[in-house]
């Protein structure tokens, strides 16, 4: 059985305790995007606001489990600063890592994924696997609404 | 009260697996039941001896298939106490059998205007049907609104019942395990000429059930929740009803005469069931009500009862104000599903930690969104009990969850 501590490391957790980036951004000139996990109810809201090719700004709200929550946590200071180029690649990067292949099995990138590496086990509890993957398929839409 | 399940534990295989190297404390049968041996061999014998298609064929095995699935539809008539077999329509589970009301029923008799009137607690189930429906014929859904301990607030009923064609509601809340004053409404929903469907899903399994005293038109549940398996489900519907209504699917097993110009329905029940039917799932339901019958469904409700009321106490005594227990408090009033919250830990998380104890407790929002934003949650954490539960299973549920708390209490 693989173990609570590969799951709940201590920086997923305090990522949940004190989320980072939490709240909301004007719309416009930011975008909103909105996720839904069916399974468990949870949600993530996702503000992005995208200048010259660059995430300027980014905030996350919603409510949902810990590794829900904290991988939005994790994922905002991740991707705040970095050009779409970059963000592709961190999210292609951490689908990866959670064992979803993406464009057709190409070999993911290789990033440096900061604290979302913390969330490596969560591929060990494959129901919870959409919890961790929810907050950047929000992301993603929410980037892909910019005017 | 353990007695029961001391005598009924042994007759479920599953229950004697263990999860993780500890025995499995099995606190999900709101979303399905374990399976006895006796369903299973049921089932089992049926593929081995009997397996031929059903209302065709002139040869022997198809003749004792035919009997097993008129055998079964006659004891479920018996398990509800229906007054003619050709009122017990199979379907695949409650879900379908609701769908059926909404699509036949509904549709040949619900014009725009009328109104439907539902609860605040129901089951995905008995809501997007109707909400289907309302978008293709303009009718309005109503609701009836739950009161702080989650009962039913029934002071504006008569006020929401004017120009109610159908009142629809569950027997039995999956979330609040609330169990209404089922006969109250529907006297109130006849006197005003409306017809009444019951979502038995929960009922059906754990209470006795008698449709002429519960007093409603329809009642939907499903198998897979009372040791029977999954795939099969019963429509009860009161026969001049049913007789009115048009078939649902079409196809084989529904029809009398077919020619290039139409089709001539056949008698109930086969008018509603198109196809080749779920047979082996239908005999294994039979086994399940015979078994049910054996032990008595008294002796279920006396069970879950106080087994209910153990965990109400023991849990609120040892976890205290850190526990929410959802639902009205005095166990007669409701069955054995408590759902609960544990501090602000998400549901998701209190259920993986109880998993690494081997207790299976259902996380989510338990198909019921509406009912969800009523409790002012986005999700809980559920368990519930049946015939093979006992007090030491509620016990290792109170102890798991203090390891929720030494995990995300306060630090």
């Amino acid at each position: 059985m693989p173990g609570l501590e590969d799951l709940y490391r201590e920086i997923v957790l305090d990522h949940y305790r004190n989320p980072r980036n939490r709240g909301e951004l004007p719309c416009p000139p930011a975008t909103r995007a909105e996720g839904f996990n069916p399974l468990c109810g949870d949600e993530v809201v996702v503000y992005t606001d995208l200048a010259d090719g660059v995430v300027r700004d980014v905030r996350v709200g919603g409510q949902g489990c810990s590794i829900s929550q904290s991988t939005a946590s994790m994922m905002s200071v991740a991707v705040k600063g970095r050009s779409l180029e970059e963000v592709e690649k961190l999210e292609r990067s951490f689908k990866a890592m959670m064992s979803i292949v993406t464009d057709g099995g190409e070999v993911a990138p290789p990033v440096d994924l900061g604290d979302l590496e913390a969330l490596r086990g969560v591929v060990k509890f494959p129901v919870r696997i959409k919890c961790a993957t929810l907050c950047w398929n929000t992301l993603t839409e929410s980037l892909r609404d910019q005017p | 009260m353990s007695d029961l399940a001391a005598a009924t534990k042994t007759h479920f295989p599953l229950l004697a697996r263990d999860v993780y190297g500890k025995q499995i404390v099995y606190l999900d049968s709101a979303a399905t039941s374990q399976k006895p041996q006796v369903v299973l061999d049921a089932m089992d014998a049926y593929y081995r001896t009997a397996n031929a298609n059903v209302h065709r064929g002139a040869y022997h095995i198809a003749d004792i298939a035919t009997q097993a699935m008129e055998e079964a539809r006659a004891k479920l008539q018996h398990f509800i106490g229906a007054a003619s077999p050709r009122e017990i329509i199979f379907c695949r589970n409650a879900t379908e059998a609701v769908n059926l009301v909404a699509h036949s029923w509904g549709r040949s008799n619900l014009r725009e205007g009328d109104a439907v009137l539902l609860t605040h607690m129901e089951h995905h189930a008995n809501i997007v049907p109707w909400h289907m429906l309302a978008a293709e014929r303009g009718i309005e859904l109503r609701w009836l609104p739950l009161d702080d301990d989650g009962r039913l607030d029934l002071r504006h009923l008569d006020r929401l019942l004017d120009g109610v064609r159908l009142v629809a509601f569950s027997a039995m809340s999956n979330v609040l395990g609330t169990i209404p004053p089922i006969r109250r409404i529907a006297d109130a929903a006849h006197e005003r000429g409306a017809v009444v469907l019951l979502d038995g899903a929960q009922y059906v399994p754990h209470v006795p059930t008698d449709v002429t005293e519960l007093g409603c038109d329809f009642l939907a549940f499903s198998g897979h929740k009372m040791c029977g398996p999954t795939g099969i489900g019963v429509l009860w519907g009161r026969e001049k009803l049913l007789e009115a209504m048009p078939p649902f699917m079409g196809g084989g097993e529904m029809i009398l005469n077919v020619t290039t110009e139409g089709f001539l329905p056949n008698e109930l029940p086969w008018k509603f069931e198109a196809g080749t039917p779920a047979i082996a799932e239908v005999v294994g339901l039979g086994a399940a009500v015979d078994y049910l019958r054996g032990i008595g469904m008294e002796a279920v409700r006396r069970h879950d009862t106080s087994l209910t009321a153990y965990a109400l106490r023991t849990l609120t005594e040892r976890h205290g104000d850190v526990l929410t227990i959802h639902g009205p408090p005095e166990p007669a009033a409701r069955g054995g599903v408590l759902s609960f919250e544990y501090g602000d830990v998400h549901a998701h998380d209190i259920s993986q930690v109880l998993d690494t104890h081997a207790v299976c407790v259902r996380a989510g929002h338990h198909c019921a969104k509406p009912l969800m934003r009523c409790l002012g949650v986005v999700a809980t954490a559920r368990a519930s009990v049946y015939i093979y539960n006992d007090t030491a299973d509620i016990d290792q549920l109170s102890e798991a969850l203090d390891r929720v708390g030494d995990l995300f209490g306060p630090q």
